[in-house]
């Protein structure tokens, strides 16, 4: 058996996924930034050898995203996440025509054709607003795990209004509710309220159209998903690989290469 | 739409062209700031100019050394220094926000004037007009911090969406008097700050180069609807348009037109385009990043795409590029003020209005794609940039891609989030079934404006 591969080198997290040469995931792989992207993208690919417990020489193709998809070195092919979330969100979900990925450091919005090609896409600039990272600072503030966070805001029955969806400025904010005898739920849910509408307000500019996947390692959370639901008026796709829906699209272009007939859209070399 | 010079450029015999416009361009760019630091030496008057709604022709006419505080910001962008001037306005007390070439000028005065390029000699008079209204408060500034006189120059624009006023109408004559009256105040102000009369042949002669430069200017732009293009309207595009404007009305303008029509129309002859193989054919839309130029260019060219457009030369020539403006010389003043009042609505009409001409531009040129260019310290050029990317995208499905930075600001230039649109962007068109081979393309013109 012949497999190809897909790594996922993003800004908090590397993400590796194996499948085979019928498309079936049969390794995954999940690990923490660490300060070298080359390392780690080694690390989660050969975790995800020994997942799918298979030998390298066993995959044939290898494609890298994420802001770190160069850092693949022994990857083949760089194809940009947005092209990797779309084409995974709709292997997961045939019906995909909106693909939001909230991620570590971004946050992007892809409307997807019903041919599944990319038609627009829009993402957050420089300033990390409505990202993961202010779930990050909210984190730290509550002194609470990521993993607890949605849970607990969905108790919340007063949700308090977060004024800025600035992460830096954030942390203050969500101290200061605190001090005032602000409940943590209620906090908490202010802070999903406001990254979710950061991140709506991002998906309109290129229309959101059902049905809708969320991607990313925010999509575990519990309190955004219901958020996002509500404010698109209808049930958001969200898979238990949704974590891996990058890494699942670079590894079906993967398979394009090794087994399709798709062409490579090769840069010039400069 | 006349096609005459594209045709002529396929039949021109081959010749050597050792006119090198990018070198030509450098060595003229020194030789305009040398002028620059010699002009209090000469004796000559100074005037700060901006490139759109300026009154150059009259200035000229009085042989005032002009300068070009947009240059000068842009200027320090390309040399890499225009983080100090900025910083030094910054700790001067000016917001992040305000426009960064205003920011960089300011620090340039803070600096008592001491530009990469040279010296910048302080000016007698400015000239702002209303095209962009940062103008009339950047010339508040030098009023406060130089002394500097500001004469304030009020240019009807376009006052809705398809309307127009043209010539024969008497909105256009209206708007034509109006303006004529202000040059008429500013040429009194001229002759007190210089102790000359007002000579109307000499304005003729400048309007007459002028309209040499536009003839050419117009006939350089047409050949860029030649596939592969001749040249990168985001790069070269950008030296040929800072000739036209820092020349304009000069013979050593003229000339630099002239030979680099004649150098494009041999390029085409031999097939020859700015880049080995032309796989994608794009409109820049909006101001570029002068601090990352080459970078930004680079980012393209290495997918084979080429600016063959960039509506920002037709702002940046101060809406003086559609090849219908053409200077009477029979009657200099009143067809400066016509020319202007037409070419100050094409130029704000240019970014109030843009979806349309952009509609045109895009079959004009046969682009695959836009390009929008979000300024963070100019809202004035980027704010209507979301709506007219909405309707090309939904209304006429061309592909767009919008990315956001600086003019000169290099803190606002973020490559990898760059690089990592312009790559999702290339590998859309790519599924798109773009890419197509050379030979698939048109390389017959798609028809234009006359020359």
């Amino acid at each position: 058996m012949k497999y190809v591969a897909g790594v996922d080198v993003g800004s908090t997290q590397t993400k590796a996924v194996i499948i085979d040469q019928n498309k079936t995931i049969v390794g995954r792989a999940l690990l923490d930034m660490e300060t070298s992207m080359v390392t780690i993208a080694q690390d989660a690919f050969k975790a995800a050898l020994a997942n799918a417990d298979i030998a390298e020489d066993q995959v044939l193709y290898v494609v890298g995203t994420g802001y770190g998809r160069y850092n693949v070195k022994f990857g083949q092919e760089q194809v940009t996440e947005i092209s990797c979330h779309a084409r995974g969100a709709t292997a997961l979900f045939p019906g995909t025509r909106t693909v939001i990925d909230i991620g570590g450091q971004d946050t992007k919005a892809i409307r997807v054709k019903p041919d599944g090609q990319v038609g627009d896409f829009t993402m957050n600039d420089k300033c990390a607003a409505g990202t993961g990272r202010f779930l990050g600072a909210a984190s730290y503030a509550l002194e609470m795990p990521l993993a607890e966070l949605g849970s607990l805001a969905l108790k919340s029955q007063n949700p308090v209004r977060i004024t800025t969806t600035c992460t830096v400025f954030a942390e203050s904010e969500i101290i200061s509710h605190l001090a005032k005898g602000m409940l943590p739920e209620d906090v908490l849910m202010g802070v999903h309220q406001a990254i979710t509408s950061r991140c709506v307000s991002l998906a309109r500019r290129v229309g959101i159209e059902s049905e809708v996947t969320f991607t990313g390692g925010v999509s575990r959370n519990v309190a955004i998903v219901k958020l996002l639901e509500e404010a698109v008026e209808a049930k958001i796709n969200v898979s238990p690989d949704a974590h891996f829906c990058g890494a699942l699209g670079a590894a079906l272009f993967s398979h394009d290469r090794a087994f399709g007939v798709q062409a490579r859209p090769a840069a010039i070399a400069a | 739409m006349s096609t005459d010079i594209l045709q002529a450029a396929q039949t021109r015999p081959l010749a050597a062209a050792p006119f090198d416009a990018r070198a030509e361009g450098q060595r003229l760019m020194k030789d305009w700031y040398t002028g620059l630091a010699e002009a209090r030496e000469r004796g000559q008057h100074v005037a700060n100019v901006f490139v759109m709604g300026n009154a150059i022709e009259i200035l000229r006419s009085f042989d005032f050394q002009l300068v070009f505080p947009e240059i000068n910001s842009l200027q320090t962008g390309v040399r890499k220094a225009s983080e100090e001037y900025l910083r030094l306005s910054e700790d001067y007390g000016m917001s992040p926000d305000v426009c960064s070439y205003v920011k960089a000028d300011v620090g340039l005065i803070l600096k008592e004037q001491r530009h990469p390029a040279g010296l910048i000699p302080k000016a007698d008079i400015a000239i702002a007009s209303n095209m962009c209204s940062t103008f009339i408060k950047w010339a508040e500034i030098w009023e406060r911090m130089l002394k500097t006189p500001a004469f304030v120059l009020d240019l009807p624009g376009q006052r809705g969406g398809n309307w127009k006023a043209r010539p024969g109408d008497a909105q256009h004559a209206a708007d034509s008097r109006w303006i004529e009256a202000q040059f008429r105040d500013l040429i009194q102000k001229c002759e007190k700050i210089t102790g000359r009369r007002f000579d109307m042949d000499r304005l003729a002669e400048v309007e007459e180069r002028v309209n040499r430069m536009m003839f050419h200017w117009n006939n350089v732009m047409t050949l860029n609807r030649v596939c592969p293009a001749p040249f990168n309207a985001m790069l070269d595009g950008l030296t040929y348009i800072g000739i036209m404007n820092v020349y304009r009305g000069t013979p050593e303008g003229v000339e630099f037109m002239r030979r680099l029509e004649e150098q494009l129309k041999d390029k085409v002859a031999r097939g020859e385009g700015r880049v080995a193989e032309e796989r994608f054919r794009l409109l820049f839309s909006g101001t570029p990043c002068y601090v990352s130029m080459r970078r930004l260019v680079e980012l393209f060219e290495t997918w084979g795409g080429v600016f063959a457009y960039s509506d920002y030369l037709t702002f940046a020539s101060g809406g003086m590029d559609a090849g219908e403006l053409v200077y009477d010389t029979s009657r200099p003043l009143e067809s400066l003020a016509e020319v202007t009042a037409l070419a100050a609505q094409r130029g704000l009409s240019n970014q109030f209005f843009a979806h349309e001409r952009l509609a045109q531009q895009i079959r004009d040129y046969d682009v695959d794609g836009i390009v929008f260019h979000g300024i963070k310290s100019c809202r004035f050029v980027s704010s209507g940039m979301a709506d007219t990317r909405d309707y090309l995208n939904k209304r006429l499905k061309v592909p767009s891609l919008y990315i956001e930075s600086d003019l000169i600001d290099p803190r606002y230039w973020s490559d990898a989030q760059i690089k990592n649109r312009v790559d999702a962007f290339f590998e859309t068109l790519h599924q798109r079934g773009g890419a197509a081979p050379l030979a698939a393309k048109a390389v017959a013109a798609a028809g234009g404006s006359p020359a």
